[in-house]
């Protein structure tokens, strides 16, 4: 081998290993942009959802439309509003949560507490299992449930709580349950080696530590149910008026209301009669929507302030 | 020295006193604690807990069966009476036959279009955005699924239907061949592709977040190989990510398919139904899924009318059951198998 030689292989090695090869870089460049393509894909829905919804719902969104029921509002006629839909809401929502979080919790410090074993192993498979749940289907149990004991046209309050917590449980103990691990295992020994007995350890020193990240949990969670319809609509009802009797009588809810202004749709008005809008219904609709969206993103909000207000290192 | 008091200042002198007798000195090993008193009722407490989780699941499949028995043992003849929407269905199976087709029709479209933007947004956030935006880019996806169903359907009906119109009219006249396309496109767009571009909206979020944390753990040794071997961004995803990550994608890909089977209100609020074995996406009138109908029906039903209405969720649920504990039992045996390390 000559010098020569060696020169001219070397240089043809660094030619093979500097150029480019176009195809493989072509197909490069493509995934790039379809990658890059897909996120900006996904956005344009998002968008197009908020910014339609804040701009209708703004139309009809105020103090009257937020302060009244739809009692007596009939035809055309630009009054009534959301009031029994948010307090259905509320009062639905927050007896799912009183229902929902017990159980959540518990079975959460079962599964990092206690859990050893087949049941451990069975709960958490089904826990996840139940995540997957159809809402409809949730609400059809609520619906079968209380029609074996109440009769067969059981329309209550306290039926569409019992569908919701069947899809809220899984979020709680879920959400929970990671919390709960995050929590180092030297605090639990150094209680116990203190002598402190195992469920003060888990109240005292696991939940207090915890209850930052299981707030933001319960909250998430509740964000998730306030918007279901689907249960809520064959489980509890409609109605015009207000009704803050969990346990007697159909109620209103939010999303309910949102799918009975839609599925009214225009309405006929004569040409030239007074107080008659044709698309009062879907203006109601829209500002329902952006109402409930409102109170999904604020509870959202919290959770995440939870976090971050609460967490133990900021309790010094 | 046996006095109980000694000075405080003294040095101890004198032997030792003796350690109590050991109590366990039959036992060697691992000294078991019991636990007594509120211990043990917090301990029961809590297993009660994770057990009635189990005993929820199992009442709603005994009170769906209990409901929908009277329904099932009926005779066909009394039932088609009964029920007026049964549309003299033959049998209860041969009325559920076309719901069922209807639902994965519907579920399955939505999963073919969303499954390779998912894949694509959760590639974008794990590999391809500024490390820095990546966690609020996951973020902005998750909105995505804090929006709630009922306002898909509001958008999906007045937003998004008059807009495809025009394109769903341009699919059917020039690819009106294909079967799929074929027959008169519907003038409001109240059509199953309509409904499956909304329910893929709405399970993106899903597909993205689990395949996204898949994605994230491939090893980063299998990845730098790759890049060392001087393959592409491209080739090394190909090579390294995806084949590590194939079963989350599956099991995302399955989860998503069960949320989108389950979905009521957008189905609801977009589709004209009808009760078909039809394959037509832009034609009205052609299929309807079980959660719509169900949602559709249930306000003025009969008891029978109810019972047959609770069959067909019955039937639903064992579909996603089926289908979400399949997705759970790939990812929790790849768990075993992950350990790449």
């Amino acid at each position: 081998m000559t010098t020569a030689d060696l020169s001219s292989t070397s240089s043809e090695f660094r030619a093979l290993i500097t150029q480019v090869d176009k195809r493989r870089h072509r197909k490069d460049r493509t995934m790039r942009v379809l990658i890059w393509g897909a996120f900006v894909l996904a956005m344009i829905p998002l968008v197009s959802v908020s910014l339609t919804v804040v701009v209708h719902g703004m139309q009809k969104l105020d103090l009257d439309f937020l302060t009244h029921s739809m009692r007596g509002v009939f035809g055309g006629a630009d009054a009534g509003g959301i009031y029994h839909a948010i307090v259905g809401t509320l009062l639905i929502t927050l007896f799912a949560t009183l229902i929902s979080v017990p159980i959540g919790l518990l079975t959460a410090i079962y599964l990092v507490e206690y859990g050893r074993g087949s049941l451990a192993r069975a709960v958490t498979f089904f826990v996840d299992v139940m995540t997957g749940i159809p809402s409809i289907v949730a609400g059809l149990f609520a619906y079968a449930l209380f029609a074996v004991f109440f009769g067969p046209a059981v329309r209550m309050g306290v039926v569409g709580s019992v569908a919701l917590s069947v899809l809220m449980i899984p979020v709680v103990v879920r959400s929970s349950e990671e919390m709960l691990r995050l929590v180092p295992n030297e605090l639990r020994e150094a209680a116990l080696a203190l002598g402190v007995p195992k469920w003060l350890v888990v109240i005292k020193v696991v939940l207090r530590t915890a209850v930052a990240g299981i707030g933001t949990g319960v909250t998430i969670a509740v964000a998730r149910v306030m918007g279901e319809t689907a249960p809520l609509l064959i489980a509890v009802g409609t109605i015009d008026s207000i009704n803050t009797n969990l346990f007697s009588g159909r109620m209103m809810t939010l999303p309910v209301f949102i799918y009975q202004q839609y599925q009214q749709g225009l309405v006929p008005c004569t040409p030239g009669q007074q107080n008659c809008i044709p698309t009062i219904n879907y203006d109601r609709a829209w500002a329902a929507a952006l109402t409930l969206i409102i109170l999904v993103m604020l509870l959202n909000l919290i959770g995440r302030l939870i976090t971050r207000f609460f967490a133990p290192k900021n309790l010094g | 020295m046996t006095s109980t008091q000694s000075p405080p200042d003294a040095a101890p002198v004198g032997p030792p006193p003796l350690a109590p007798p050991a109590r366990r000195r039959g036992r060697p090993g691992r000294v078991r604690v019991r636990d007594r008193g509120m211990s043990r009722a917090f301990r029961w407490l809590a297993t009660g807990a994770g057990a009635l989780i189990l005993v929820v699941l199992a009442a709603v499949a005994v009170f769906l069966v209990v409901k929908a028995w009277p329904a099932i043992t009926e005779p066909t003849d009394q039932l088609v009476a009964e029920v007026p929407w049964l549309h003299g269905a033959s049998s209860l199976l041969s009325f559920v036959g076309p719901l069922i087709f209807g639902t994965v029709l519907a579920a399955a479209l939505a999963l073919l279009i969303a499954t390779p933007i998912a894949l694509g947004i959760a590639l974008f956030i794990s590999h391809y955005a500024p490390r820095r935006l990546a966690a609020g880019l996951g973020y902005v996806v998750d909105l995505l699924a804090a929006i709630p169903s009922v306002v898909y359907g509001l958008w999906g009906g007045l937003v998004l239907a008059p807009f495809v119109q025009p394109v769903w009219s341009w699919l059917g006249e020039t690819l009106g061949w294909i079967p799929f396309f074929s027959g008169d496109v519907s003038p409001t767009a109240r059509v199953l592709l309509t409904v499956g571009l909304v329910l893929a909206v709405m399970i993106l979020p899903i597909i993205t977040a689990v395949s996204r944390e898949v994605f994230l753990q491939t090893p980063r040794l299998h990845e730098e190989a790759a890049l060392a071997l001087g393959a592409t961004r491209w080739e090394m995803i190909r090579t390294a990510v995806l084949p590590f990550a194939r079963s989350g994608i599956i099991s995302a890909a399955m989860l998503g398919l069960g949320r989108a089977l389950g979905e009521t209100m957008a189905v609801l609020m977009i589709l004209s139904p009808g009760f078909l074995y039809s394959f037509k996406l832009l034609v009205a009138g052609q299929q309807q899924t079980i959660a719509a109908n169900i949602a559709a029906q249930f306000a003025e039903a009969s008891p029978m009318s109810v019972s047959a209405l609770i069959a067909t969720g019955l039937a639903l649920f064992v579909i996603t059951l089926f289908v979400n504990m399949t997705a759970r039992w790939i990812v929790s045996r790849r768990k075993d198998f992950s350990g790449a390390n």
